[in-house]
């Protein structure tokens, strides 16, 4: 249990997703002008991390690692070359599947994430969780905790961001640096703040 | 828009990183050494170019409700040819890039140019505008390695130029150029220094802020 909590704790504060990895930045900039739709992406992001990461664990490790096959008869096969494709198409299914689902049963809360949902699938944020978790061969209740933690992790940063840039909408900025520029320099001072978790080892 | 327009328009004057916000992901996390961004900046080339040409070439014949699938196969397609190809050909800096060759599928740049570019003009000019806005995203890249490891450790390509405190020399090296945070800042001065240059970029205030005194007549 104290493994899981610290491995949470990690993914979020640690090697949180945005500020340290710098992963789902196009719409972690493009999205963070309002908290509330920071919010709903950021709620969003962690409903489709905690799903996909442990779904494409389960495909590596039942079809695409080295000798994954061997209940089919095919101990020599190892296809984790095609992992790329299948995680994209397992991403793009489960966030179409979450679209519809909500669509019918939650019709609150999709009109609440309304465009955010579609955008998620080419957030790399997710992909990038994937991935991470086949380079550090994550087990399967591993790869559940470290989802979570993953998309908290993003879902905080973004949400902070969106609290700043509020405030910020009111400052004299100079003429080159407004908008992108500032944006850019804030989340730079955001991360140096997140890199104080740096020397934390648990 | 002429051959050539397609290609040095997004080097400056429409760049993908500091103007249309896209590709943001890798820029960051992949410039601590120049060698390395070096070679994510053709893999980026690479795929952009092709997958354009792909996706265009075919445009007619994609069905518009299932058409960014069509798009994410293509580019995954390309990206697992350019991962292969790495591991098998340079191994170290594979290992390096680690998980962001595999990211370059969700990097918006070569997304958004599939989708915004290649879906509406031929085959040629998609290949060039992939080339074109591959070499966007690269100048900004390598500006920023070249910062990050001529400070950060003192060395271009791994050639030392500063000789550092360690090795005998003057230069004591800025650790937080090596870390994440300077790349955020290289960036937003990066986009200082382009919009100083064009003012066209500049991006209009939300509100204007009035000045503190209004000349009234005395009473």
């Amino acid at each position: 249990m104290e493994y899981y909590l610290s491995l949470f704790i990690r993914s979020v504060f640690i090697e949180n997703m945005a500020l340290a990895f710098f992963l789902g930045m196009c719409t972690f900039l493009a999205i963070s002008k309002k908290i509330q739709a920071a919010l709903g992406l950021g709620i969003a992001v962690i409903v489709v991390l905690t799903i996909t990461v442990p779904v494409n664990n389960l495909i590596y490790t039942n079809l695409l690692a080295d000798g994954a096959l061997a209940w089919a008869g095919y101990p020599d096969v190892d296809l984790s070359f095609l992992g790329l494709l299948s995680y994209i198409g397992v991403i793009a299914a489960i966030v179409q599947i979450m679209e519809m689902f909500l669509d019918k049963y939650v019709p609150a809360l999709y009109s609440a994430l309304g465009v955010f949902l579609p955008l998620i699938t080419v957030n790399c944020a997710i992909m990038g969780a994937s991935l991470f978790m086949v380079e550090r061969d994550y087990n399967l209740a591993e790869s559940v905790v470290y989802g979570a933690g993953a998309g908290t992790g993003w879902a905080l940063a973004i949400v902070a961001l969106a609290g700043i840039r509020e405030k910020m909408k009111y400052s004299d900025v100079p003429e080159g640096l407004r908008g992108l520029g500032i944006t850019f320099i804030t989340v730079g001072l955001m991360s140096l703040g997140f890199m104080s978790f740096g020397g934390i080892d648990l | 828009m002429s051959m050539k327009e397609t290609l040095t328009g997004p080097v400056f004057n429409n760049n993908p990183i500091a103007l249309q916000i896209l590709g943001i992901c890798s820029a960051l996390a992949v410039t601590s050494s120049l060698n390395v961004t070096l070679v994510m900046c053709v893999s980026v080339i690479a795929v952009t170019a092709f997958s354009n040409l792909a996706v265009s070439s075919i445009r007619h014949h994609i069905p518009s409700s299932i058409r960014i699938i069509v798009q994410m196969v293509i580019i995954a397609s390309l990206v697992i040819v350019v991962d292969q190809v790495l591991k098998a050909y340079f191994f170290t800096i594979s290992k390096q890039l680690s998980v962001f060759v595999g990211l370059i599928i969700t990097n918006c740049i070569v997304m958004g140019r599939a989708e915004g570019f290649a879906m509406k003009n031929g085959p040629v000019a998609s290949f060039i505008d992939g080339i074109g806005n591959g070499l966007g995203y690269s100048v900004v890249l390598l500006f920023v390695a070249f910062f990050r490891e001529l400070f950060g450790s003192g060395s271009l390509f791994g050639i030392q130029i500063l000789e550092t405190v360690n090795n005998g020399g003057w230069y004591v090296p800025n650790g937080m150029m090596l870390l994440p945070p300077s790349a955020f800042f290289l960036i937003g001065f990066f986009i200082w220094g382009l919009r100083a240059w064009k003012k066209d970029q500049v991006e209009e205030p939300e509100f204007k802020i009035c000045s503190n005194t209004r000349a009234q007549e005395a009473v």
